[in-house]
């Protein structure tokens, strides 16, 4: 196990270009959760559950940010963060929230069921652990196929007390599978504290040591932390020495779902991560290094605004799934209803 | 009498039996110090204290498995599961070890154990969350299925399915928990195995639960001002069914109607169905038709949900063409 607590180094490990990139992406996100979440509370034009990423962009942004364009990305339901940050539009995205054909998920699948093939994002899933044994299996096809492509899956701390995700880490170590896995460690499990669920607090002792896959337990929110021990994990990967486990520290800003008021946490705790809040962080991180200035960062949050209330409108104007999409895509071959 | 809340009514039975047997205990995710995620055990807690309300980590096929065991040596376990869609990881435990376990042991170990929560299309959970799975269960020997539709059964049935001696099924839904109703106090039992004629009729029989009495309900109120006279029968217990009650009515209507919200293919209605035309097949003046889910995964989008769902209108065109109006 390897623990690293450190802030961000003084040496970078990335270019500008990236780093700038990277903060947008971040303001994407937040503002992309910021407006739809209005958008459910108003005139109720998002239903169903819906899990905020705000507080946790650091994680998705900086690790998938270090991939390549053919890996792979899959995740559990909190999904917009690493949809947005793996290059899915705003507009799809938004579009899938107002339950539209353009969405990017034809509309059926909403804020838990977020896809693009096209981005190599698998996913967008809503059974708790269901999702690692997919994230082996996609890692198995590219070691089948003699590929160097990776597969990166993102679960929360709750998710690892799913057997089969246990069975899957296993599996993974034991073939050598190019697979990382983040568990995204932000001390709630809905209203159960970690200390609550968890027989060990230390992640990587029930994921990683038990298996024999390399653990790291890093502070997620850091950027470029989070970009480096992603990076080692991916070499490894593509070198064929199997699987990392990284857990990823980090905060829920927001109750773990919309209807989640979250008066199981002290309003200090939360208090206290907001005071740190990473985009923030990050800004000033880039302001020091000399390579933004507040006025170049107004202007991008003013475009990241921008972008969003484009992507509201586009999903508004989009059309509602016909009636009849009700029995389209379900199989490949003509779907027969057995009515 | 008292109005309560369907939650409110779940609440008061658990509550009254952990009070009269302290072998019956509660076990789930957020049952105890969030007060339940659907805050069917609101206060239990600080009731009963935790080690009677006990919140489990997200291990679903563990903890049916840990209530499964702790049954076999004596105690009553209640295990929720935050909803029937999440029951799928605990599956095997409910069907192979709940359901066969007297059976396996020749009768030497029962299993007294309640799995309840809440189920179905409840507004754009889509797919993964909008289970119905009252059909799995019912197909399975050695398991009870019951789905209360109104606040007073589901206090009777479950307090029912708590003092059962076997493994009960006992699936809740997500849009009744707000519905009031009056309900009994106290000792208010309500069988297992016994339907519940919730309206009075003669001219068509219409067979339903849970949720999709509600609707059923509707429909025959429309039916009476088009001069149909429909009787609705609540099954409420879909394992054992209550066949004699829905005999009785089909011996009164020669017409029947099944409405549920569970897909139509080798599904429930089918079952009832073919228990009806088997034992009166002479009774009957128009074969039996069924209204149910569309045969589809269920969609996020509002409007594609609402089309899936067994309507008004959908039952009250299928009551039409049973009576070749
Ligand atoms: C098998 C299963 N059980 C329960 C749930 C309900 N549920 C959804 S999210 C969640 C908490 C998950 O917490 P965590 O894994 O820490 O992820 P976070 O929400 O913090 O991102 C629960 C209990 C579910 N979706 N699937
Ligand atoms: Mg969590």
């Amino acid at each position: 196990m390897i623990t690293e607590q450190v802030q961000t180094e003084a040496k970078p490990v990335v270019n500008k270009t990236q780093a700038l990139v990277w903060l947008r992406q971040m303001m994407l996100i937040r503002r992309f959760e910021e407006r739809a979440e209005m958008l459910y509370q108003k005139g109720g034009k998002i239903g169903g559950f819906f899990h905020q990423y705000s507080g946790q962009e650091p994680v998705a942004v900086a690790s998938i940010g270090v991939l390549r364009e053919d890996d792979y990305v899959i995740t559990a339901y909190r999904d917009h963060g690493h949809a947005l940050a793996r290059g899915m539009t705003a507009r799809a995205g938004m579009a899938e929230l107002l339950g539209k054909v353009t969405g990017c998920s034809k509309g059926k699948g909403g804020s838990m069921h977020f896809f693009d093939a096209e981005k190599g994002f698998l996913g967008g899933h809503a059974i708790v652990g269901s999702h690692i044994a997919l994230a082996a299996g996609v890692a198995f096809a590219s070691k089948y196929r003699g590929e160097d492509r990776v597969c990166i899956c993102y679960m929360g701390d709750g998710a690892i007390n799913q057997g089969s995700v246990h069975e899957t880490l296993n599996m993974a170590a034991l073939w050598k599978l190019p697979v990382i896995y983040v568990v995204e460690n932000n001390l709630y499990a809905m209203g159960t504290s970690l200390a609550r669920s968890s027989s060990v607090l230390d992640l990587t002792v029930r994921c990683a040591v038990p298996y024999g896959i390399p653990g790291h337990q890093i502070n997620g929110n850091d950027v470029e932390l989070m970009a480096r021990t992603t990076r080692e994990a991916a070499n490894r990967a593509r070198a064929g020495e199997g699987p990392t486990f990284i857990e990823a520290q980090t905060y829920r800003y927001k109750g773990h779902s919309i209807s989640d008021p979250g008066k199981y946490r002290q309003k200090e705790e939360l208090d206290e991560a907001i005071r740190h809040d990473p985009i923030l962080v990050y800004e000033n991180i880039l302001k020091e290094r000399g390579w933004i200035d507040q006025e170049a960062i107004d202007r991008m949050r003013e475009g990241v605004k921008e972008e969003i209330e484009e992507s509201i409108e586009f999903a508004e104007a989009s059309e509602q799934p016909p009636l009849e999409a009700l029995y389209e895509d379900i199989t490949v071959a003509p779907f027969i209803p057995q009515e | 009498m008292p109005v309560l809340t369907f939650r409110e009514a779940l609440n008061q039975a658990m509550t009254e039996e952990m009070e009269r047997d302290d072998r019956v205990f509660l076990m789930g995710e957020e049952v105890a110090q969030y007060d339940g995620a659907y805050k069917v055990s609101q206060g239990m807690l600080k009731k009963f204290g935790p080690s009677r309300i006990i919140d489990t980590p997200i291990s679903e096929g563990g903890f049916a498995g840990i209530g499964i065991g702790a049954a076999m040596v004596g105690l009553r376990p209640i295990v929720e599961f935050m909803t029937f869609s999440f029951s799928l990881v605990a599956i095997d435990q409910i069907v192979n070890n709940a359901a066969n376990m007297r059976y396996m042991s020749g009768g030497q170990f029962a299993v007294p154990i309640v799995f309840r929560g809440s189920s179905g299309m409840a507004g754009c959970l889509a797919a993964t969350h909008s289970h119905r799975l009252e059909a799995w269960y019912a197909q399975i020997p050695g398991l009870t299925v019951v789905l209360p539709g109104t606040p007073a059964d589901a206090k009777g049935l479950l307090k029912s399915a708590i003092r059962s001696d076997d493994p009960v099924v006992f699936i809740e839904h997500e849009v009744l928990y707000h519905e009031k109703g009056e309900v009994p106090e106290g000792e208010h039992v309500v069988p297992i195995g016994k339907a519940d004629i919730k309206r009075e009729g003669s001219d068509v029989t219409l067979i339903t639960y849970s949720r999709s009495l509600k609707a059923t309900l509707a429909a025959a109120e429309k039916l009476a001002e088009e001069g149909i006279d429909a009787e609705v029968v609540d099954i409420r217990t879909i394992r054992p069914l209550d066949l004699d009650t829905l005999l009785t009515s089909i011996g009164k209507t020669h017409r029947g109607v099944i409405v549920e919200e569970d897909w139509p293919y080798c599904g429930l209605g089918a079952g009832i169905a073919d228990r009806i035309t088997q034992a009166a097949f002479d009774e009957l003046d128009a074969p039996i038709r069924r209204v149910a889910a569309k045969d589809a995964p269920i969609p996020y989008n509002r409007t594609l949900e609402a089309s899936m769902l067994p309507s008004v209108d959908r039952v009250v065109a299928a009551v039409k063409d049973v009576m070749y109006v």
